[in-house]
């Protein structure tokens, strides 16, 4: 009986020492950051994106009936920015973990919302479906680096929550609807992408000097060096072809 | 005539207890083991079978608890796609090789056939325990499936090439699913290759004195014949199971082309043959549905012959019948196949045997018809079950007309028609031909009675429920209603959903009257009356003159001398309304076939 | 007991042929074959019409046999003899020969008409090639343009993140250039249609029961069917062979439309491309 109390004890101290121990880290990480911005540019004629035909499915046709969808490959805005470029620190040296909220992948109108989604390694992320008809998530990882899934989620079904252990690009699709086509961008460290005017911003970069690296889909990537000094902006602008 | 009985005799009777119930080199241990395996397959199969249909009938129904099941098969109790799927092929192939193969074939055969012969044990006993032992660890593979990363295979009981070969790529399952499920049917067919061995020697060698081959009982035929078919049959699965496994863990591609892709990746095989797998699955497939209706039908004859006091009206003709069906089976697997993409002309070639094995179906059923005709027929759980198989095999087998002719499967392949087809034909027959074999040889087996009222009430609401679910189906797939859909999405299927309804309330139904049955059985086993006698049902062939249950080496200290055909019942001029195969007492009849 | 079950059988009997002669089931829900929309298929109808009318005699005759049986012979006096059937062993077996073996001998010689016209007549000259591919789990369809030929399929083009769905080159091969790629099959009425299948990676099935056309697609193996369309209008086509977890969403739509409304869809397809 004895023992087992001391046993108690010690475990609860330790738990302790551990949650003060972690509390504490992530004061000292968050003093006197900086981050990155910029933009992100298409050069020349933005390419046709062409239209899906989504008739295989009478849900899809009606749920996209207002709002025809076409392809997302490249999506050029009116000033030229290109958005859905995931821009991420290179080498990244410090903790993985810095992004602590569970973003949303969702399956709407048999698409994918977003079509780009940039993680943290190990960052939680939830896959959800507003669509009335089901849907199988096909990530195609390299079996080398990460473990891959293939996983339905009829109507109605919750979230399934997953999470990447290696840094990679990761294509992912639905192979009932074969045009929904995605990416799982997975990069260590601090993140952002670029949005429908090619504007980006990654915050919570400590003071520093790092590669920042641009990635567009299917494979194209560009660095650019940058300094960020405390509670500053640096910035790094981008065009891709 | 052969007397090889000392041969067996080799083994005394075991005295510890994992030597008598475990690992028993006594066939009648075997059975019962054999009996008891099918017993829990069936059960997980029904009950696989009810969320399958409940899904079917109320597709996004959430089924409380499922999730238990599957967490990624059924997130929060909805059933995905694939775990329908899933559930399908492990259903099928439960029922197929755990339940259909297992009960009828390798339970009431180990248990009967030595016994109908007269002979002290199966000749290779060592060889019968591995046989059932083999079996087992293949079905706790097939078991263990269910439990591994992305759960069991999704690709039916027939696992098509490339999606059975392709790997992981092809969905949930297809890859350790696909090799467990392939691991365990070679289990599975090793299995069998021992029992049919055994089978056929003990037919042909074991013997007693005075039991010339027609002498034996129509069930032992059954099970011969059955046997010679199992020899050749899981001999090609097996290899088609390793070749199976090694397209998936050794880069080879028997049953994989080249230039396929995958979300957008080329696979990484080439030159193999997806129709290869489709001539080696079906080369044993179609042999396998007989495997799983002769031995019924045997022991549809001997239960009925038993209840109707009188033999066959021909009891050789009875065993050519089977025989030929046995022998026309290898030459009609290709009517599976009609619009696979093989030749046009070898549909044509695989129809007309198709349309021929009907010949020897419908002797036997015109002679067990004609058998019933002037008969003294005593209505009792057994014998209701066997005239029930009856009804199911002529149902089931008339669906066959429409699917031995490829201009009509042009429109009835693949769907339900072919579904409710088999079901009746190979499943539920099949069914009633093990229950009308349970509650016949229940008393020799156990030493107790069934209880009668609860079988009949099991009888009439199997016999209702089964043709409730399963005659609609037929009616589904003349609708063009596809089979192997976990819902029905299609404009045309949709005002169809409703059949499916009452198909699933009867599925529910008819499965809730099997508790009755399972209850019957466990309790009777233990807690049933005391056979009155080692003969209950005044029956004729050799189980019946030995003690109940059966001593260890069947017939105690003295060997059974036979003087007659099997069945001599309602003899003129004879003592009693029967005369047992051992009784000395002479026949003067013209029925006795020399 | 046994009459119960003799009133059980005819009751079924009686009761399971209902929605084969009315093609209804209760809720005025149609259960009989679909409309017949193909130059052939009246040949496969008739084939099916004559069989059932031959099942159904066998199927209703053995089971009320059975029933009247089971009803005649479970009530018997102990002193009562067994009796023999009329005609005995032989009777029955030269019975089931001529009865069962006419009756399969001719379904299966007439059979041969309708499968032949299917499958062993090649298509006329003139019959308009569409190419048909299936993957898991959509089909998609190819039109050979203005020069009527197909550019070659190279498999480590395909893409459907891009839409190259049949991995076409066409910066290097010329017969691709105009090749018309959509996700619905559109065919003019009353016209031949040879249709080349070709499969990306499963087995598949092109299924239109109203066609009354079922054909496997082949991985590694491409085979071709022909039809000719008669009524114009907007039919499915279904996978018939387990493709993986889409399969019971695997399917496209078939429209059957006049020559001028063809020519006009495929102009604004070719447009898209
Ligand atoms: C309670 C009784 C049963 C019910 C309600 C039932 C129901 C079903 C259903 C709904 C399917 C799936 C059809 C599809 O999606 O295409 C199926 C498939 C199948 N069942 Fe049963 N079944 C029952 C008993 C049996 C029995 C006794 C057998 C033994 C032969 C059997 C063998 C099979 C096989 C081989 C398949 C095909 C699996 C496949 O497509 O790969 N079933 N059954
Ligand atoms: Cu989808
Ligand atoms: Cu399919």
């Amino acid at each position: 009986m004895k023992k087992a109390q001391n046993l108690v004890a010690i475990v609860s101290m330790l738990v302790l020492v551990c949650c003060g121990a972690l509390l504490l880290n992530q004061k000292v990480s968050a003093a006197g950051e900086g981050k990155i911005t910029g933009n992100v540019k298409f050069e020349g004629a933005a390419p046709h994106m062409r239209g899906i035909d989504m008739s295989k499915d009478p849900y899809c046709v009606k749920a996209t009936s207002a709002n025809p969808a076409h392809m997302e490959t490249t999506l050029v805005g009116s000033s030229g920015g290109l958005e859905n470029v995931v821009l991420y620190i290179d080498g990244w040296s410090g903790d993985a973990t810095v992004e602590k909220n569970v973003p949303i992948f969702d399956q709407k109108n048999c698409m994918y919302v977003p079509h780009v989604l940039p993680l943290d390694v190990n960052q939680t992320f939830k896959v959800t479906t507003s669509d009335n008809t089901a849907h199988n998530i096909h990530p195609l990882p390299n079996p080398m680096v990460n473990v891959g899934w293939n996983q339905s989620q009829p109507p109605g079904a919750p979230p399934i929550e997953k999470s990447w252990k290696n840094p990679e690009a990761i294509r992912v699709q639905c192979n009932i609807h074969p045009w929904m086509q995605g990416w799982f961008v997975v990069v260590k460290g601090p993140y952002a992408v670029s949005d429908s005017s090619g504007n980006y911003t990654i915050n919570n970069v400590p003071p520093g000097s790092y590669t920042v690296k641009a990635w567009h889909e299917p494979d194209q990537t560009q660095t650019q060096k940058v300094t960020v000094s405390a509670g500053q902006a640096a910035t790094a602008s981008f065009s891709f072809k | 005539m052969h007397d090889m009985s000392a041969h067996a005799a080799q083994h005394g009777a075991p005295t510890s207890f994992i030597r008598k119930h475990i690992f028993s080199l006594d066939h009648k241990v075997i059975g019962k083991q054999y009996y008891d395996l099918a017993l829990v397959a069936v059960l997980i199969g029904m009950v696989l079978s009810w969320i399958m249909r409940l899904h079917l009938g109320w597709a996004s129904l959430a089924i409380p608890g499922l999730h238990l099941l599957s967490k990624t098969g059924a997130p929060g109790d909805v059933m995905t796609p694939e775990y329908y799927l899933q559930l399908m092929t492990m259903h099928g192939t439960i029922m197929v090789f755990f339940v259909l193969t297992t009960a009828p074939f390798a339970a009431f055969g180990n248990f009967f056939l030595p016994i109908q012969a007269g002979a002290e044990d199966m000749p290779f006993p060592h060889f019968n325990m591995m046989s059932f032992w083999v079996t087992f660890t293949g079905f706790i593979v097939l078991v263990a499936s269910f439990f591994v990363s992305d759960g069991p295979t999704l690709g039916g009981w027939t696992q098509y090439a490339p999606l059975s070969a392709a790997g992981p790529v092809g969905g949930p399952g297809e890859g350790w699913g696909v090799v467990l499920w392939a691991a365990s049917i070679a289990f599975f067919c090793v299995g069998q290759l021992f029992g049919s061995l055994n089978f056929i020697t003990t037919t042909l060698d074991m013997r007693c004195k005075g039991m010339s081959l027609l002498r034996l009982p129509l069930s032992a035929w059954g099970w011969f014949i059955t046997s010679v078919m199992g020899l050749t049959a899981f001999a090609v699965l097996m290899p088609a199971c390793i070749l199976l496994i090694l397209d998936h863990v050794a880069g080879t591609s028997f049953f994989v082309p080249g230039g396929l892709v995958v979300n957008d990746q080329v696979l990484p095989h080439q030159g193999g043959s997806t129709l290869l797998w489709q001539h080696l699955f079906w080369f044993f497939g179609h042999p396998e549905v007989y495997i799983a209706i002769v031995p019924g039908m045997g022991i549809v004859s001997h239960v009925l012959i038993t209840n109707m006091r009188r033999p066959m009206l021909s009891h050789r003709v009875i065993i050519y019948s089977m025989a030929a069906l046995a022998v026309l089976s290898y030459m009609v697997y290709g009517h599976h196949m009609f619009v696979s993409g093989m030749n046009p002309v070898s549909s044509l070639a695989f129809s007309f045997p198709t349309l021929v094995i009907t010949i020897p179906s419908a002797i036997i059923v015109l002679i067990w018809l004609g058998s019933l005709y002037g008969s003294k027929l005593r209505i009792n759980s057994a014998s209701l079950f066997a005239l029930g198989f009856i009804s199911m095999f002529i149902s089931g087998g008339i669906s066959g007309f429409f699917l031995a002719q490829p201009s009509i499967d042009i429109m009835v392949h693949a769907t339900y028609f072919v579904v409710g087809h088999f079901h009746l034909v190979m499943g539920v027959a099949a069914m009633f031909g093990i229950f009308a074999g349970t509650y016949f040889w229940f008393p020799k087996m156990f030493g107790r009675m069934m209880n009668e009222t609860l079988g009949k009430i099991h009888f009439w609401c199997s016999f209702v429920g089964a043709y409730a679910i399963f005659m609609p189906f037929h009616y589904l797939g003349i609708a063009g209603n596809v089979r192997r859909y976990q819902a029905f999405v299609d404009d045309y299927l949709i005002p169809l959903i409703p059949v499916h309804k009452f198909i699933t309330v009867a599925a529910l139904f008819t499965g809730a009257v099997q508790l009755i049955f399972v209850y019957n059985l466990i309790y009777s086993r233990f807690k049933g009356p005391k056979a009155p006698n080692d003969n209950p049902w005044e029956g004729t062939s050799l189980e019946w003159s030995t003690a109940t249950p059966p001593p260890h080496n069947n017939f105690g200290d003295k060997m059974p001398v036979v003087y007659h055909d099997p069945y001599q019942y309602s003899v003129e001029g004879a003592s009693a309304d029967y005369i047992m195969q051992t009784s000395p007492e002479p026949v003067h009849s013209p029925d006795e076939e020399k | 007991m046994a009459k119960l079950v003799a009133v059980t059988i005819v009751v079924i009997a009686i009761l399971s042929a209902i929605p084969i002669i009315t093609h209804t089931w209760p809720g005025n829900i149609s259960v009989g074959l679909p409309q017949d929309i193909s130059t052939h298929g009246y040949l496969i109808d008739e084939q099916y019409a004559d069989t059932m009318i031959e099942a159904g005699v066998s199927f209703l005759a053995s089971q009320l046999l059975l029933a009247y049986f089971i009803w005649r012979f479970s009530s018997y006096k102990p002193g009562d003899k067994i009796k023999k059937f009329p005609g005995g062993a032989t009777g029955l077996v030269v019975a089931a020969f001529l009865l069962v073996g006419t009756e399969v001998l001719a379904l299966g010689v007439f059979g041969t008409k309708a499968w032949g016209s299917v499958y062993f007549t090649p298509p006329s000259p003139n019959a308009m090639a569409v190419q048909a591919q299936a993957g898991q789990f959509a089909f998609y369809f190819r039109y050979p343009g203005p020069d009527g030929t197909f550019g070659p399929i190279h498999p480590n083009l395909v893409s459907e993140a891009s839409a190259n769905f049949f991995g076409l080159d066409t910066t290097n091969d010329p017969d691709s250039k105009d090749d018309i790629v959509t996700a619905e099959m559109a065919i003019p009425v009353n016209r031949e249609i040879h249709l080349l299948m070709h499969s990306k990676d499963m087995g598949h099935s092109f299924y239109v029961p109203e066609l009354r056309i079922q054909q496997d697609f082949v991985p590694g193996l491409d085979v071709s069917v022909h039809f000719t369309a008669t009524k114009i209008g907007k039919y499915e086509i279904v996978c018939t062979q387990l493709c993986g977890l889409g399969h019971y969403n695997m399917k496209a739509y078939l429209e059957v439309m006049s020559q001028e409304d063809f020519d006009k869809w495929l102009k604004q397809q070719a447009a898209l491309q």
